[in-house]
């Protein structure tokens, strides 16, 4: 056999290679396996069919008078949810000020990795977590809320100010101080112009991802429209959920296009 | 082999690339095509595997005039002509083998080219074509680890694995340094000639043009103002391609 | 540089316009916090006074969690990793297809292209709690309806991120494989894959940590999961438990989360 002369499109694997590609798929069938084999994949599902639910969710409330009024209310509870977004960022974008300059390389210098350290334990714990915990202390309400929104947010807007502050460029400051600037100048002239566009982007960009967050944080009673919403939920009053699910993506939708406008006109 | 017959195109911004070329180009012949940039060398190229159509005239490549076929045979003629590129456009992040093996698409089963299966032929050919190219030790390294030189002549046994009738080489070298432009022109060279290949490079420097073409057709404004054999070409001739006295920055310099 | 200098023009380091502006846009974002304030109560300085509660909270309540009750969280760990896992892979699978379709540079058709794009906008702006409680009224209580929730939601993310990279590949050896006579799925499989695949694999991991993190939503609206737990627990007012939950939790994500950025810089 001339086997030794046939040429295979992929090199020949190593044993390392080879160990390496049966660990991965070794490991991968069996967390598949495992998964499967552990997961409930039973639905109870209610009486009534989808077509029903369906109807009752986004028909009813739009034909029905009687629940026109309740539009307004629920209308209400979204500005309510809105503003624990609104308040809960400003705060975060004031509270993550410090640590992004902690957490940045070239400001923070040594304890950049401390404040990188604390960012990253903040963003992986769930905005549900921050929720559950401000209102075991303060009780429900949106102030829980809004101190759930604003912890939570420190550890993404801390994260970006501090990619921002790594980015800018040194020479105009250079340019400053060599024309006899004093720090205070080249912070106004060199440095403010520079990052504060990238700055208000950001947080209005984490301020859509709060509105969010904040519709999920009445689940734990936080405040806003999360709290009737999983109300009616329990109660299977699918008219009234429908209303609350159409509030929400309309004024979402709404705050996405707004915002994703002035930020595409700040930077 | 090749034919241009009162060949003109005008884009549609109005700009005429071409102005009534006629040529005639044999099999086995390399030639090189020296102009300014702007001067249509790019745009004959094209005309020739229909990437763009003329507005008058007729090009008709081993015997089929080509504005008239269609979409299924133009795939055909195409697998029939190789191109090299300026900037090589190899899969940077796919071996080189597989890369060559790109070559071989065109005469692939669509089912088999998508799993990967490749007749023990191909394969045999793809690796003899970058053993005569020198560049055989590095058939499993990615294609991104190797220097611009080497990609482009990567690039010339993919187009050799092609087996094509024609060869067309867009500015080849022009991202090259002096001695690498020198060994991508020689390797090409020779491998066309031994193959038989016709094959068409434009050149912007006059040096490599006259140290390896068979013959030179001369372009300015869209028009064809010089045709003719190697022997007759002095530097006198592109002073009249260029309508204007030769640059030093036009020429590549010496291999060494 | 000459620069005349008459009584008239005064020479102004920024235009009139931009102050307008600046005290405009500074007065708007002060008027809309103030309103936010009024409405949630929640100065700043009511803020601070409130950390020392969280302190005394931390140390008297959620301290010492309550371990006796390991073994029932981890369980239901389990299900919310199962629950992310399930609909992270189903998404991957369903996003694929779709990109193709999603990405200017392979579907020129711009009816589907503009369609698939306002679905893939509206399907990400909406919270996916908002998902997750159309899911449950549809399909029923249960983790099936959280894995159809969440497969949807990080579709949409998915086929978003990686999009933005088919239009940014590199189109130059799709034009050799198109010269030399390679038709559309080999251009695809040859051209585009070798070059979107790693990033593809990234993106997913990417959505499995967003996955894991939103999954303990669910159990609050019935959907599976460890949300269930949280929502017995916060309603007995078991803070040690809650503390032992939390803990967990944190750990959970935080190995999940380096697993999946250590793979991810490995593959970019």
């Amino acid at each position: 056999m001339k086997n030794k002369d046939r040429i295979s499109l992929r090199s020949q694997r190593t044993l390392k290679q080879k160990t390496m590609i049966y660990l991965v798929v070794m490991s991968l069938t069996f967390l598949y396996a495992f998964s499967l084999w552990s997961q409930d994949f039973s639905i109870a599902s209610s009486q009534s069919s989808p077509g029903t639910i369906l109807y009752r969710l986004f028909v009813v409330p739009l034909i029905d008078p009687t629940y026109w009024p309740s539009f307004v209310e629920r209308g209400w509870q979204m500005i309510e949810t809105i503003a624990i977004a609104y308040a809960g960022g400003i705060a975060a974008s004031l509270f993550a000020l410090p640590v992004a300059i902690l957490a940045a390389r070239n400001s923070g210098g040594r304890a950049s990795y401390l404040g990188k350290l604390f960012l990253n334990a903040i963003r992986s714990i769930p905005e549900l977590l921050f929720g559950v915990f401000f209102v075991a202390a303060v009780g429900p309400g949106s102030f829980a809320g809004v101190l759930a929104i604003s912890v939570n947010s420190i550890g993404m807007i801390g994260k970006l100010y501090s990619e921002s502050i790594e980015s800018i460029d040194q020479a105009p400051i250079a340019a400053i101080k060599a024309s006899g600037g004093n720090d205070l100048q080249a912070f106004w002239y060199g440095i403010l112009p520079q990052i504060l566009p990238q700055f208000l982007s950001i947080s209005l960009f984490r301020f859509e991802i709060d509105v969010r967050a904040s519709t999920i944080l009445g689940l734990v009673g936080a405040g806003g429209i999360g709290v009737p919403l999983i109300l009616s939920q329990q109660q299977r009053h699918w008219e009234e959920v429908g209303v609350i699910l159409i509030i929400v993506i309309v004024f979402v939708v709404i705050i996405d296009k707004i915002s994703g406008k002035i930020r595409s006109n700040l930077v | 082999m090749i034919e241009f017959k009162n060949v003109s195109l005008r884009y549609s911004n109005g700009v005429e690339a071409l102005k009534n070329v006629n040529i005639k180009i044999n099999k086995g012949e390399f030639v090189v095509i020296v102009g300014m940039s702007g001067a249509g060398k790019s745009t004959l190229m094209t005309c020739i595997n229909r990437m763009v159509v003329p507005t008058e005239g007729e090009v008709i490549v081993d015997g089929q005039t080509i504005s008239k076929l269609k979409e299924s045979k133009l795939r055909a003629l195409r697998t029939q002509i190789g191109i090299i590129f300026q900037d090589y456009n190899l899969v940077k992040r796919m071996s080189v083998l597989r890369n060559v093996m790109v070559g071989r698409l065109g005469h692939t089963s669509t089912f088999n080219s998508l799993i990967g299966r490749f007749p023990q032929a191909d394969l045999q050919l793809a690796m003899n074509n970058l053993k005569r190219i020198g560049i055989d030790e590095k058939a499993y390294v990615r294609a991104d680890q190797l220097s611009g030189g080497q990609q482009q002549r990567v690039s010339i046994a993919r187009v050799l694995t092609q087996q094509p009738k024609v060869i067309l080489a867009d500015e080849p070298v022009a991202s090259l340094d002096p001695p690498t432009s020198h060994q991508v022109m020689r390797d090409l060279k020779r491998v066309s000639k031994e193959d038989g290949l016709t094959t068409l490079v434009n050149l912007h420097f006059i040096d490599l043009a006259m140290e390896y073409a068979d013959r030179i057709i001369g372009m300015r404004d869209g028009e064809v103002v010089f045709d003719g054999h190697i022997d007759e070409v002095t530097e006198q001739t592109f002073e009249e391609i260029y309508g204007r006295p030769i640059r030093e920055d036009e020429k590549r310099g010496d291999a060494s | 540089m000459k620069r005349k200098k008459t009584s008239s023009s005064k020479v102004r380091l920024f235009k009139p316009s931009f102050y307008i502006k600046l005290i405009g846009v500074s007065a708007g974002v002060l008027v809309l916090y103030y309103l936010a304030i009024r409405q949630t109560n929640a100065s700043l300085a009511r803020m601070l006074s409130a950390f020392p509660i969280f302190f005394r909270m931390l140390i008297e309540d959620f301290f010492p969690p309550d371990f006796g009750y390991f073994p029932t969280v981890v369980n239901q760990l389990i299900e919310t990793f199962n629950i992310a896992l399930i609909s992270t892979t189903l998404a991957a699978v369903l996003a694929f297809p779709l990109l193709f379709f999603s990405s200017s540079t392979l579907n020129r058709h711009p009816l589907s292209y503009g369609g698939m794009r306002v679905v893939l906008t509206i399907v990400r702006s909406i919270p996916n709690i908002i998902m997750v409680v159309l899911m449950v009224a549809v399909v029923g209580l249960g983790s099936v309806s959280g894995i159809l929730a969440l497969m949807i939601y990080s579709a949409a993310i998915l086929i978003k991120l990686t999009s933005e990279s088919v239009e940014s590949i590199d189109e130059r050896p799709i034009q050799a494989i198109k010269a030399m006579g390679g038709n559309t799925p080999q251009v695809i499989r040859y051209g585009v894959l070798p070059q979107i695949t790693p990033i593809y694999l990234s993106h997913i991991l990417y959505v499995l940590e967003i996955n894991l993190k939103a999954s303990v939503v669910l159990g609050f609206v019935g959907a599976g999961g460890i949300g269930q737990l949280i929502r017995r627990q916060m309603s007995l007012f078991r803070y040690d438990r809650l503390g032992l939950i939390i803990f967990v939790l944190f750990l959970a994500i935080s190995v999940i989360d380096y697993i999946s950025q250590t793979v991810r810089s490995r593959l970019a």
